[in-house]
């Protein structure tokens, strides 16, 4: 029992860590993308990537301070939402989603290549770029502080605290732009693109500002992760996060401000539940080895993670958010 | 929607031939523009490319082919203002790629066309749309998971909340969303539809999407309106609504160019009637010309249909039976009487 207990404490301390700012602000770039305006993006990571690295190397390898840093890698992400935009948007939705996974790949692949590495540092990536941030904290960085019988330092405090803002920012953000007329017209081209066009609207700059708009999202949530970890690697930045990022937002529910949040906090909180769980109840012999053995958890939690989702899309397909009556339009 | 003054100073000339035209319906007090469309094109010759007085629409020397297959060419057509002008045809005659020309939903090879004197050959169609020439779809695009309601506001016009950066500033679009959302509820009431504003237009009837469809549409203040196949799976009594909804239209001074199939609609309403087969306009005059036009009836029926078969034809058939007959004798009845059938 004291081990269930134990793995929700660890568990709720995820849900609230960097990584669900990660994923969430993943997430709400994507349903800007997905959830509101149709588009498949299936390459969220590169515009984190970008936003990462545009710190990292702005500060490590030029110098610059940080703050010029982060206008970086947003005009990054900005930079490749129009490059992936312009020749893919005029056309079916199909080849953006082919555009978006091929990029997140190659991107990632130059990022850690050889002749790269005087610029991003190649697969040993860059670090200390975080320091002019974290010396802005109101906390001491090194000292610990104790929030609900957990333990934080000052840093991951202050990271943490900047990045539920950010989370809080983008969501308002999201909230009056989908209940504004412009969000009615993205929301059309979901429906149909054609239907819009006959009613005067420019469907290919709609759909290349959400792109610009979810990107940059994406970007933010690179550098929320990059700042905590205070380290940037290509490799930390595997597709496999923007599907992660999809998942999270159909947990919680596409279309919906606050389905993305509240996915990726749940998200996060059942995969360290599941890991801390089944790790204590392996050590303990609970579940003995020859069943599972400890190298295994990082898998099956994965495993837990998509049976979830397979139950939640048979008895709850709108996600915990989403409206019912919305989602069975589709099934007719 | 104001209408276009040209179209009333055209035929403000010959006021006195006005009363002599056909009745209309009797909402549009004094102002009967039916009547001067129709009017104004009473005389003129049945013959395909003529000049109407007062053309909104013209067209000249479109193409488009796919592939090997001509869609459209029209040669020069002329779309009379404030009237009803139906556009009819046998299936593939190239009426809906034609609205797609039209509308810049599609590129034609060669041509060029335009509306008001204004080319739209080099426009993509929400600039088409925003000239005021608005269309509708043969197959219904209800934008299902908005309101019925989100969907009419959505054809609204010049919405200053539709800009990325007034959208996060609601005191810039406030006021022009509650008076679009007034006109929205009137035109919905017209519609009848006014009790479904807040469902999803997902879960309207098939009717009922297309009243929805046409409703958006005039959200935009169009000044000319292309409905594809308007009355196309609506049962007969949203026909006749729909009807006196396109002649109110009329009755507002629009141009309207519609497809159809059911020729007692085309015959109730239309003005003009072009008919159209394998891409080419065939025929053009008013709808009581085109029953008896010969090209027409040879396109919709076949050139030979009243034709009887020639006593060769006839002597060959029977020929080929016989042999068949022959051929089975000493079999069993049923099965010589099978095989001839299947042979003819």
């Amino acid at each position: 029992m004291s081990e269930i207990i134990n793995a929700i404490a660890i568990a709720g301390i995820a849900a609230f860590g960097f990584q669900a700012i990660f994923f969430a602000l993943l997430a709400i770039g994507i349903n800007v993308h997905f959830g509101y305006t149709g588009l498949l993006n299936f390459g969220q990571i590169a515009f984190a990537m970008l936003g990462g690295f545009g710190i990292a190397v702005s500060v490590s390898q030029w110098g610059l301070p940080f703050g010029v840093g982060v206008l970086v890698g947003l005009a990054a992400a900005v930079v490749l939402a129009l490059l992936l935009g312009l020749p893919t948007l005029r056309l079916r939705a199909d080849y953006l989603a082919i555009a978006t996974i091929a990029t997140a790949e190659g991107l990632r692949l130059v990022f850690r290549s050889v002749s790269a590495t005087p610029v991003t540092g190649g697969t040993r990536g860059l670090s200390a770029f975080n320091v002019g941030f974290i010396d802005l904290s109101p906390w001491d960085p090194q000292a610990r502080h104790d929030i609900l019988g957990t333990t934080w330092s000052g840093g991951e405090l202050w990271v943490t605290l900047i990045g539920w803002l950010l989370v809080l920012l983008t969501s308002l953000l999201v909230w009056q732009l989908m209940r504004s007329p412009w969000g009615r017209v993205v929301k059309a081209i979901r429906e149909d693109e054609d239907a819009v066009r006959a009613l005067g609207k420019n469907v290919y700059a709609y759909k290349i500002q959400s792109l610009v708009l979810g990107g940059v999202f994406g970007a933010l949530g690179g550098m929320v992760y990059a700042v905590s970890t205070g380290s940037v690697n290509p490799d930390q930045y595997q597709n496999a996060n923007t599907f992660l990022a999809y998942a999270a937002l159909i947990l919680g529910g596409a279309a919906r401000v606050l389905g993305p949040v509240v996915g990726a906090m749940i998200l996060l909180f059942v995969l360290q539940f599941a890991d801390t769980l089944l790790r204590a109840l392996i050590s303990n012999g609970v579940i003995p080895e020859a069943l599972l053995t400890s190298t295994d958890v990082a898998q099956i939690r994965f495993v837990l993670v998509g049976v979830g989702l397979m139950l939640l899309l048979v008895f709850r397909p709108q996600g915990i958010f989403g409206d019912r009556r919305e989602v069975m339009l589709d099934a007719r | 929607m104001p209408a276009e003054p040209g179209a009333h100073g055209a035929h403000a000339a010959r006021p006195d031939e006005v009363p002599a035209a056909a009745p209309t319906r009797g909402s549009a007090s004094g102002r009967i523009p039916q009547r001067l469309a129709r009017t104004a094109l009473k005389d003129l010759p049945w013959e395909v490319g003529v000049a109407k007085p007062d053309p909104a629409v013209v067209v000249d020397g479109v193409t488009r082919t796919f592939g090997g297959l001509t869609a459209v060419s029209v040669d020069h057509l002329e779309i009379q203002r404030g009237g009803i002008t139906g556009l009819i045809g046998p299936n593939g005659a190239g009426k809906t790629t034609l609205f797609n020309l039209l509308t810049g939903f599609d590129r034609p090879d060669t041509g060029t066309w335009s509306f008001d004197g204004q080319s739209l050959g080099k426009m993509s169609p929400h600039q088409v749309a925003r000239l005021g020439v608005v269309r509708t779809f043969q197959l219904t695009k209800a934008l299902s998971r908005l309101t019925v309601l989100q969907n009419m506001l959505l054809g609204a016009q010049g919405q200053n909340g539709e800009s990325f950066l007034k959208a996060l500033v609601p005191g810039t679009w406030r006021r022009q969303e509650t008076a679009n959302t007034e006109r929205a509820m009137d035109l919905l009431r017209r519609f009848k539809l006014d009790a479904k504003r807040d469902d999803f237009a997902g879960t309207l009837s098939g009717g009922q999407r297309k009243l929805l469809e046409m409703a958006r549409a005039l959200m935009s203040d169009p000044k000319v309106v292309m409905l594809d196949e308007p009355m196309a799976g609506v049962n007969p009594a949203l026909t006749q609504s729909l009807l006196g909804h396109v002649k109110d239209l009329r009755e507002e001074g629009m141009t309207v160019i519609f497809v159809e199939h059911d020729m007692d609609v085309v015959r109730d309403i239309s003005d003009w009637v072009v008919v159209m087969a394998a891409g080419r306009v065939i025929a053009e005059g008013p709808p009581e010309s085109i029953s008896q036009n010969q090209a027409v009836v040879d396109a919709y029926l076949g050139a030979h249909h009243d034709a009887p078969l020639t006593v060769e034809e006839e002597d060959r058939v029977l020929a080929e039976a016989e042999a068949e007959i022959a051929r089975e004798s000493g079999g069993p009845d049923v099965i010589s009487s099978d095989g001839t059938r299947n042979q003819r």
